[in-house]
This record gives C-alpha cells, sequence and structure tokens, in this order.
C-alpha cells in the first residue's frame, strides 16, 4: 500500500516536471518579438474564425461580415461619397508649393502607388513615419503649414495617394534594428491595452467581436482596418485619416484621446500594417 | 415606555454624524486630491473623459458657491482617476491576455 502510494506520488511529480519542462521555453519564445510569428497567427485567427470569407476581402471591413452591407455599399461605390475629396487631393498633389516644388518630390516613385510601404520605420529618426507624418513634414520642408492631421486636406491628399495603390498588397518592412522592433512591441501592446472608463481596448471590438453589432453599427475586423483609410465615414459626414480613426476610438471608450501622430499611434499603425501584409489596398473607403 | 423611547431617539441623534454644508475649504481639499490623481492618471497617459469632465464640473460648481456639489464631484473625479491610475497599473502585464498567438 504504502509502495503503491510513493509511485503514484512520484509518478505525478515527474509528469508534472515533464509538464514544466514542455512549457516553459514556449513561455519565453512566446515573450520574444517575433513579428512574423505575430503576422501569421493574426491572420491565421481572422481566416478561421470567418472561412467563408475572402481574404482579401478583409480589408472592407464590416462589409466583408454582412452581405446585406456589402450590396448597399456595392451600389454606393458607383458614385463613391469620397470622390469630391479624391479629385480635390489629385489637384492639391500636382499643385506645387511656393517655391515651385511639389509633393511629388518629397516620395519615392513620385509619391504615386507608394502607399502599401507606410508607415515605414525610419532607422535615422528611430522612429516611425507614417504617410501622414510625411506629408507634413513635405510641407514644412518646402516652407508650408502643416495640415490639420484630422481634417480634410490631409484626408484628400491620403484619399489620392492610397487610390493610386488600391489593389496592391500592403507591403512593411522591420529593419533588422531593436528599435523597430520596439516599435512594433509597443504598437501590439497599444493595441491590446484596455483604456477609458469603458475598459476597451482596440482588440475588444475588432478582434473579439467583428461582424456583431454595436448599437447599429457593425464592427469592422482588425486584419486590414486600415488598408481602407481614409475613409468616407456617414457618421462624421465627411473624411476621416488614420489619426481621426484612432482619435475617435479612443474617445469612445471614455479615454482622453493622445494627441494626433502621438508615437503611440504612430506604433499600432506601424504594428497593424504589418500584420496586414499581403492584403490589398482598398482605401479610400467609405463607412457607414 | 414614552419616556424611553424619547430618550434613546435623543441618544440616536447624539451619534449621528452632524450633517453640516461643505466649506471652500473641504472643496478645495477634496479638488487638491482630485487633480493629483488625474494627473497622475495624465502621467501615465490614461486619462478617462469622464474624471476630465467632472473635474470641471467640481471647479464649476466651487467657482459659483455651491461647496457641497464641489466637494461631491471632486471626490467622484479622484475615485475615476484612481480607477484609471489602476487600470493602467494592472493593463502593463494583463494585455497580454488578450494577444492572439
Amino acid at each position: 500500500m504504502m509502495k503503491a502510494r510513493t509511485a503514484l506520488l512520484l509518478g505525478s511529480l515527474s509528469a508534472a516536471l515533464v509538464a514544466f519542462a514542455l512549457t516553459s521555453p514556449r513561455v519565453v519564445a512566446a515573450d520574444k518579438v517575433d513579428p512574423v510569428a505575430d503576422a501569421k497567427a493574426f491572420q491565421n485567427f481572422f481566416f478561421q474564425k470567418f472561412p467563408n470569407v475572402k481574404h482579401e476581402d478583409f480589408v472592407n471591413g464590416p462589409y466583408s461580415m454582412n452581405e446585406d452591407m456589402k450590396r448597399q455599399w456595392q451600389e454606393k461605390e458607383e458614385f463613391p461619397p469620397y470622390e469630391f475629396a479624391l479629385d480635390a487631393g489629385k489637384e492639391m498633389f500636382a499643385t506645387p508649393f511656393k517655391n515651385g516644388k511639389t509633393y511629388a518630390d518629397c516620395f519615392p516613385n513620385g509619391g504615386i502607388g507608394i502607399r502599401q510601404n507606410y508607415p515605414y520605420f525610419d532607422t535615422g529618426e528611430g522612429k516611425v513615419v507614417t504617410l501622414e507624418l510625411a506629408l507634413n513634414r513635405c510641407r514644412e520642408a518646402n516652407g508650408e503649414a502643416p495640415y490639420s492631421y484630422v481634417k480634410d486636406e490631409m484626408a484628400s491628399l491620403t484619399a489620392y495617394m492610397a487610390f493610386t495603390s488600391r489593389g496592391k498588397a500592403m507591403d512593411i518592412r522591420i529593419p533588422d534594428d531593436r528599435r523597430a522592433l520596439e516599435a512594433f512591441e509597443n504598437g501590439k501592446r497599444y493595441f491590446y491595452t484596455r483604456r477609458g472608463q469603458m475598459n476597451f481596448s482596440c482588440a475588444s471590438c475588432h478582434v473579439q467581436s467583428p461582424g456583431e453589432r454595436i448599437r447599429a453599427e457593425v464592427l469592422a475586423p482588425a486584419l486590414g482596418i486600415l488598408n481602407a483609410l481614409p475613409i468616407y465615414r456617414s457618421e462624421w459626414s465627411g473624411m476621416g485619416t488614420t489619426s481621426r480613426r484612432f482619435i475617435t476610438c479612443n474617445s469612445q471608450t471614455r479615454a482622453v484621446p493622445l494627441e494626433p501622430q502621438a508615437d503611440e499611434y504612430r506604433d499600432v499603425e506601424y504594428f497593424l500594417s504589418y500584420v496586414a501584409n499581403g492584403l490589398p489596398i482598398s482605401g479610400p473607403g467609405a463607412r457607414p | 415606555m414614552k419616556r424611553s423611547l424619547t430618550l434613546a431617539m435623543l441618544l440616536a441623534l447624539s451619534f449621528a454624524p452632524m450633517a453640516r454644508a461643505a466649506t471652500e475649504a473641504d472643496y478645495k481639499a477634496a479638488y487638491a486630491a482630485a487633480e493629483a490623481a488625474s494627473k497622475e492618471a495624465a502621467g501615465m497617459r490614461n486619462q478617462w473623459t469622464t474624471t476630465v469632465s467632472t473635474l470641471a464640473a467640481a471647479k464649476k460648481a466651487g467657482d459659483g458657491g455651491d461647496f457641497d456639489r464641489a466637494v461631491a464631484a471632486a471626490k467622484e473625479a479622484e475615485a475615476l482617476a484612481k480607477a484609471s491610475v489602476f487600470q493602467a497599473t494592472s493593463e502593463k502585464e494583463t494585455w497580454k491576455a488578450m494577444e492572439i498567438r
């Protein structure tokens, strides 16, 4: 009897040790920053959660989740509400600054068809540079006042630039630089961190509940959510930039938004764009 | 019987806390405490909109001389700010529970 008890105890102990030995390396590995593995897991999560949604369709947000809304949107796309912004952006893009230069002088390939490469990590500055930030830097470098990050002019410019990249696969790079990995990790942390009196994280809506209704809205999946930006939102009766999208999300959870282009926003844009690599740019978009 | 009831009521009333109107000093103390907690939350980049609006309501009531309302609002703002500090502190680690792996 005593021997049996000892054997049972020893057996349980060895099983526990084996289980510990098997799980601990995974815990250590999971704590390492591995953007490739993160992106794969992120995409697989959505592909498995919504097996009937075509992969390239995730970039269409709520329309990928709801057939009725999708039909309405497809009809709306014949005369899209962002068209005015698109035309204005095209004109603004081609209009020279007072010094005679244009936006095209600030960007690779004259700024055409490059949206899918933004944001990028600037190894010189050691920070993430978004398209909106690059546009304002271009203005300032040419003696022009920067635009508001949340208003029409910035939305028009980015709408035009996104349009020239439509269909191109998101292609965000993470250079072999500790600071770039930190930026990615910080963005990830921001995305999953609960904030505001509602105690919501970005993931509470866009990972846990895409396709569900929040009042009259259908929540968009996080996968490819930035590929459609900037967007015309009927709720806003106007265009909105990525900055505006983040700021509004924060306010809706009763969190005081950060300043536009704060490091945290730049990093979360980097994270969300990287995990959407391979999915097409669909901006400018239209949302309810 | 009647006499003992009156005595009991008198005794109860004597132990009851004196309800008095809040003073400006009460308001200033409550507001300072709320403001300190709110600054801590802002320093953690986790201010709640409700803290800001409740703190503003406290100031408005205080400026108008309604110290009862001002103290109540300041205490509420302090509680909100402390909750946001708690949230920011606990989320330093707990965010990982939500991560897709």
